[in-house]
């Protein structure tokens, strides 16, 4: 198959390009989630993207916190943005992150206001910005402006077997065509770590690799239950086949074909080294490590499933694919690439990689997501240790 | 042909069932993706799809071999045939 050149994408002020054309209306932190909430209910066509944090965090957990919220609305899907918070300091502070793209953000604080003064205020910014960002028209982009992540969930041997390496073999044909790409899942790579480290483009890479996966299995161990709770593998993965996180990492690892992670970014870090794979240090909860994939700027993601993971990204589209034939036939709904062919043999690991390429282009100039028909906006920051 | 089982790598010891379930006695049909051979086994067990099947007998300590990487060990001698999960095979990692 001939690779497409060019995908219909929204052209941003600081030269990126967006796959969808979100206006949000983004709370700093928890108490002001209602309010937000309330200004995406009034004006049509924004959404709100509520969370749970945001109050007396410090240190890298605060720095954590501040680039999602200013990774998120600089997010190219994202036209514009209006940032909600209780006080005045935080909220000017991601608005002025965010500010830096060109794009359209202003911000309110509650404080003084009460929640139904600050409602009108940025209701009135908002119906502005949505109907401004209406008239923004799809224009041709060249493949170097998708950048796409990739995360697996309740995966099982078919995920190993031929839905990852269907994601591999999209890298190997994407990638000479200048796009972005990023893996995560850090303790998920555990058993494969050795293996994933030699995948480093350079010597630096690699033993930034090491270092990052030895301090998140530090942690791990040092908080380790009993096989983990059942957390790794999960369950699903044990009742799909998978036995062991070593075996559940070596087919993770499959998603990355045979590309060379150039870099390791920190959680929701923008990369910086140009086009290529990048490695984010990452959780494996899948709406965790999707949400600081968005923020670190990618415009599209690619997530395989064996037993059927539902998760979606409020602005990220999420595509979907299963090499799995139980989980198409029980859940079809939820899957925007089916690869079973692959376990049958009716279909190679080239020809399943030419779909998802098909699928991943139809969902860049525009098709919903089977997430998006449904619904699913998980955002879900990522907290690195307990509040003040 | 169907393909019932498919391996990874020539060097792993443990293939995955690929059809809705084999059946005890079953002559399986396995491909192994590596080299593009075909080879046989007679499965013990009932095996449902996805699950793993040791294509060799495997004594407690042994490794298993899957990606044509370590992925785990015995901690329950397993005969050729028989269905490898949980029950027989444990990580070396926490």
């Amino acid at each position: 198959m001939e690779i497409p050149k060019s995908f219909l994408g929204y052209k941003r002020e600081n030269g990126r390009a967006g796959t969808r054309n979100h206006v949000i209306i983004l709370p700093v932190d928890d108490i002001s989630n209602a309010c937000a909430e309330a200004v995406a209910n009034n004006i049509k066509g924004t959404m709100a993207l509520p969370h749970s944090y945001g109050r007396l965090q410090f240190g890298a957990d605060l720095e954590l916190h501040f680039r999602t919220m200013i990774g998120t609305g600089s997010n190219p899907n994202v036209a514009a943005v209006i940032v909600i918070g209780i006080e005045p300091k935080w909220t000017k502070k991601i608005v002025d992150g965010i500010a830096k793209t060109g794009k359209p953000v202003e911000g309110f604080h509650i404080e003084r206001t009460g929640d139904i003064g600050t409602v009108m205020k940025a209701s009135k910014k908002a119906q502005e910005y949505v109907m401004w960002a209406s008239e923004k028209q799809r224009e041709e982009c060249p493949m170097s402006d998708l950048w796409i992540s990739v995360k697996c969930g309740e995966s099982d041997t078919t995920s190993g077997l031929a839905a990852n390496p269907t994601v591999g073999n999209l890298m190997d044909k994407l990638e000479p065509m200048g796009v972005h790409l990023c893996f995560g899942e850090t303790s998920e790579l555990t058993g494969a770590e050795k293996v994933c480290a030699t995948r480093g483009a350079t010597k630096e890479a690699s033993e930034k690799f090491m270092k990052t996966w030895s301090s998140y299995n530090d942690f791990i161990l040092k908080e380790a239950t009993d096989d983990l709770s059942e957390s790794q593998p999960t369950a699903g993965n044990i009742a799909g086949g998978l036995t062991t996180i070593e075996e559940k990492a070596f087919g993770n690892f499959q998603k990355i074909g045979n590309c060379k992670f150039v870099d390791v970014l920190e959680p929701a870090e923008e990369p910086k080294k140009g086009k290529g794979l990048y490695f984010m240090d990452t959780s494996s909860a899948a709406a965790e490590c999707v949400t600081l994939q968005a923020a670190a700027g990618f415009n599209i993601h690619l997530f395989p499933t064996g037993q059927g993971n539902i998760v979606g990204n409020p602005i990220e589209p999420v595509i979907k694919l299963t090499a799995n034939p139980l989980t198409v036939k029980g859940m079809g709904e939820h899957i925007d690439c089916d690869v079973s062919k692959i376990l049958s043999r009716e279909m190679n690991m080239s020809e399943a990689g030419d779909e998802l390429i098909k699928t991943t282009m139809r969902v860049a100039n525009g098709r919903l997501t089977c997430a998006e028909a449904l619904g699913h906006k998980e955002f879900v920051m990522t907290k690195l240790y307990r509040s003040a | 042909m169907t393909t019932d089982i498919i391996i990874h790598d020539e060097k792993d010891n443990v293939g995955v069932v690929v059809i809705d379930k084999i059946t005890p006695n079953q002559d399986c049909s396995c491909w192994i993706m590596e080299n593009d051979k075909t080879i046989k086994i007679q499965s013990i067990n009932e095996i449902q799809l996805g699950h793993k099947i040791a294509m060799i007998d495997l004594n407690e300590g042994d490794t298993i071999l899957k990606y044509g990487h370590d992925i785990g060990k015995v901690v329950k001698s397993i005969k050729k045939g028989e269905h490898v999960h949980v029950h027989n095979v444990k990580t070396k990692k926490w």
